[in-house]
């Protein structure tokens, strides 16, 4: 089976009902998605299919054959991070970072969808991901930070 | 250990320091090289392991090259076994060190948590890094540079009083001379002791420390390129599950493990009442592991119904530990104008790490290295030589950057897991906890029931003041208020659930039960809570945070709207001081309570990094906001029955208040530690605005997992 992942060809064999983050992980080496929940409620995991923000832990690898599979690592362009990545960058969101791929590539689905969105869209489309740290008013800012760009 | 890690061991604390479930027999080589020899042969860790930068495991503690290597070409290499968890403790540390050699950060690179690496600490726990790892940095850092002007001068035949260092190079202000670091040390260890009394940079010439220096390493961590345990893979690696019982206090009857040894490439270990399995995707040994048939004996186990019941029954009714007691508190009481005596509840509660517990092992030979989360990676070292009777120096632990702790990760349990399997299968193993898991077999933040009977006068000073803690710990126990009379005990229990440290340990629910209090004192004696706290406070500290908590909040010139609540509190830990003023609001349909705004003044010594101590006190608000409402582990029968996070609801951007902070800089204060003592005055301070606002006093943590009833 093949799966397109940040614009690359990628020949998997998932065993049945194989989520698409353990494809990632551990058939593709991919391990920027992570792990946080196998239920789907906190969003460390989140790739984005065909734009939009899923949680790629729920996501059977089969479903997501033939369609556009973005992951953080497909985020960087010709050395150039995008500009959610730059924003958290700038505001120095995180603490131990390890919800900062899924917080990332929810922002970049919201952002895509709704390039100038409010706090409180932010807020809502936002709570999903799950911080420990408590570094939510740093994500709203640099979110915020991102959509003037 | 050295002296300075001794001082801070204090007698309140209630570290978790629980021995390793597991006890693993010698394998049959290592059994017969002990006999057969006679003698164990030691070698030093870093030429056995291999890829060692440099000998630091081995040099005297006391010695600048145990701490500080200067390469060739300047580059600078900083030793510590602090962990990384997310308190960019990497990047406050390495300021400091910059500051005293002064070089630009990024000239530094911080060599962490390594056992063959950096020298023996004690763990990354009490908030101790900032004021024992940063002054012991800082000293060795200020002794290398003055070696560095020393080899200069001698190299010049120089007066050394014509010589000045700037961005990493010696200059003889006289001749023009100049020489880099590098081209000193030409890459070879300062073998000199470090000087207790060297002149380091007074805080307010500080130009590096003091700074917001944004996160090392960010961009590893906003691009998914840094390994976390659970990322990383060794080749031939296998994945590794764990049978585990089905409810706590339940033994192995019997296993039977036949099926699962007849599956290809799977490595089944059955070693006293550890069941585990080895195989080379995480599908196949999760298949393996269902295999396996296994039958539990359970004992009777306390549910979280019963379990205030329980804690003081079990509690030993005596003195109880950690005993202050100061005049008479009876008569104090049975005379005083005002009374209030009172029962706290707090629940259990876990710190739900994002990043679950991890171990990846490997032996070569008798050699073990492990890699895993933990803020012990020494104590893990411990553990592993406990567990599998091997020497210490046969042992490596390294604690890559962790996906945080919160006190959560003291222990190796998923690392000493996977050096088991790994020992039987002969490759690499990684175990990687399920969320489940980490929710279940962690261990909790303490249960506890608080009892406090307090008296003051009708002027409003508080004359009495007795505090027994049942459980939770003696940390925060004591009132920082002047009390003439005061019995203040902790009595431990044998707790049901695996319980050990949290964020600012059991002060969480001590400083909880005293505010709440005081709050209530103040609501009887018709007094403010804020004026009634400083009247009975004479520590100018933790007067300045709340007088700044208030003035930032407009405490004095607001009044809350309809069916909104305003609430103070503050509190002490580990030398800062927090006060927290909150505004709640009790919506009219779902009476859930949302908290509208949380302004918190904190202070601790000198700031090394201002944006990383205002990241730290927001954490720690938000944090805080979700064991004040609704965190709480529920427990039937020794089963957990809310696991995950679909059950165990955590703080989300919806729950998020504005959260003001106000930083008090003390430059004429040593720096302490941030991590914690934030915590402690936001549970409080929305318990008492919620009384403010409902007139409704609440007495349990979590305050309303259901929101309160009008």
């Amino acid at each position: 089976m093949e799966l397109l992942i940040n614009n690359k060809k990628y020949t998997v064999e998932p065993h049945q009902d194989e989520s698409l983050l353990s494809v990632l992980r551990h058939q593709l080496d991919l391990t920027g998605s992570k792990y946080g929940c196998g239920e789907g409620a906190c969003g460390a995991c989140t790739v984005l299919i065909n734009g939009t923000a899923v949680r790629s832990c729920m996501t059977k690898a089969e479903s997501a054959a033939g369609k556009n599979i973005t992951t953080i690592e497909g985020l960087e362009k010709n050395g150039k991070l995008h500009p959610v990545q730059q924003a958290f960058l700038k505001v120095d969101v995180f603490q131990c970072s390890y919800c900062a791929s899924g917080m990332i590539m929810s922002a970049v689905s919201l952002l895509e969808k709704n390039p100038k969105p409010s706090t409180q869209d932010i807020m809502r489309s936002m709570q999903g991901n799950i911080c420990r740290c408590g570094t939510h008013p740093r994500i709203v800012k640099a979110i915020q930070e991102a959509s003037k760009v | 250990m050295k002296k300075h890690e001794q001082d801070l061991i204090a007698p309140e604390q209630y570290e978790l320091h629980a021995a390793p479930a597991y006890d693993f027999s010698m394998n049959r080589r290592k059994f017969f090289s002990v006999l057969g020899s006679g003698v164990a042969v030691a070698f030093t860790a870093s030429n056995s392991l291999g890829a060692a930068l440099t000998d630091t495991s081995t040099a005297p503690e006391d010695q600048v090259n145990a701490w500080i290597h200067i390469g060739e070409k300047g580059n600078i290499t900083v030793y510590t076994g602090k962990a990384e968890v997310g308190q960019n403790i990497r990047t406050s540390l390495a300021q400091i060190v910059a500051e005293e050699l002064m070089v630009p950060v990024d000239r530094i690179s911080m060599v962490m948590g390594d056992t063959a690496l950096t020298p023996y600490d004690r763990g990354t726990l009490g908030s101790r890094s900032i004021p024992y790892m940063g002054p012991q940095l800082r000293k060795a850092a200020a002794t290398a540079r003055e070696l560095l002007v020393n080899m200069a001068t001698e190299q010049w035949k120089a007066d050394r009083a014509s010589l000045a260092v700037a961005d990493g190079v010696v200059k003889n202000i006289k001749t023009g001379e100049s020489i880099a670091y590098g081209g000193l040390t030409k890459g070879k260890e300062l073998l000199k002791p470090v000087d207790d009394n060297v002149q380091v940079t007074p805080v307010d010439r500080w130009q590096v420390a003091g700074t917001s220096v944004p996160k090392v390493n960010g961009v590893s961590f906003v691009t998914g390129k840094h390994q976390y345990v659970s990322d990383m893979k060794l080749p031939g690696m296998l994945y590794g599950k764990i049978l585990r019982a089905p409810a706590y206090g339940a033994s192995l009857v019997s296993v039977d493990v036949s099926a699962a040894k007849k599956m290809k490439d799977v490595t089944v270990v059955h070693d006293g009442d550890f069941v585990g399995v080895a195989a080379p995707s995480p599908h196949a040994a999760g298949e393996a592991l269902k295999a396996i048939k296994a039958e539990w004996k359970t004992t009777p186990q306390p549910s979280r119904g019963e379990i205030f019941d329980y804690l003081k029954q079990k509690s030993g009714q005596a003195n109880g530990r950690d005993s202050n007691v100061k005049g008479d508190v009876d008569n104090a009481y049975a005379s005083a104008d005002i009374k209030i005596a009172q029962t706290f509840y707090i629940d259990y509660i876990a710190h739900a790490p994002l990043e679950p517990r991890a171990g990846l092992a490997e032996w070569k030979d008798d050699k073990l290295t492990v890699w895993t989360g933990t803020q012990r990676p020494f104590g893990v070292q411990e553990d592993l030589q406990q567990v599998f009777h091997i020497p210490k120096e046969n042992i490596r632990v390294i604690q890559p950057d962790t996906g945080s702790g919160y006190g959560g990760k003291h222990t190796g349990e998923a690392g000493i897991e996977a050096a088991r399997l790994a020992r039987d299968a002969q490759k690499p193993v990684k175990v990687v906890w399920t969320r489940e898991e980490e929710f279940t077999w962690a261990y909790f933040r303490p249960a506890g029931v608080i009892e406090v009977k307090a008296g003051a006068t009708k002027d409003g000073i508080v004359t009495s003041w007795e505090f027994h803690n049942y459980n939770s710990g003696g940390s925060g126990i004591e009132t920082p208020y002047n009390v003439a009379s005061k019995k203040i005990q902790f009595h431990p229990v044998d707790s049901p659930l695996r319980q050990g440290s949290y964020r600012g340990l059991a002060a969480t629910a001590n400083v909880f039960a005293r505010e709440s209090v005081m709050n209530d004192l103040a609501i009887e004696l018709k007094m403010d809570p804020l004026t009634f706290r400083l009247k009975n406070l004479t520590e100018q500290r933790m007067k300045d945070v709340l007088e700044a908590a208030a003035k930032a909040f407009g405490w004095n010139n607001m009044k809350p709207a309809q069916g909104h609540g305003f609430g103070i509190a503050c509190g002490t830990e580990k030398g800062s001081f927090v006060a927290t003023c909150a505004e709640v609001a009790i919506d009219n349909e779902s009476k859930e309570v949302k908290v509208i705004r949380a302004v918190t003044a904190f202070e601790c010594g000198a700031i090394i990094n201002p944006t990383h101590l205002e990241n730290q006190i927001q954490g720690s608000v938000i944090q805080g906001l979700g064991g004040a409402l609704f965190e709480r582990i529920d427990f039937k029968e020794g089963k957990i029955l809310n696991p995950a996070f679909s059950r165990y609801r955590v703080p989300r951007f919806s729950d998020v208040p504005i959260v003001e902070t106000v930083m008090l800089n003390r430059k004429d204060l040593p720096s302490v530690g941030a991590g914690e003592t934030p915590i402690l005055g936001i549970a409080p301070a929305v318990r008492n605005a919620i009384a403010n606002a409902t007139g409704k006093k609440l007495y349990t943590l979590p305050l309303a997992p259901n929101g309160v009833e009008v």
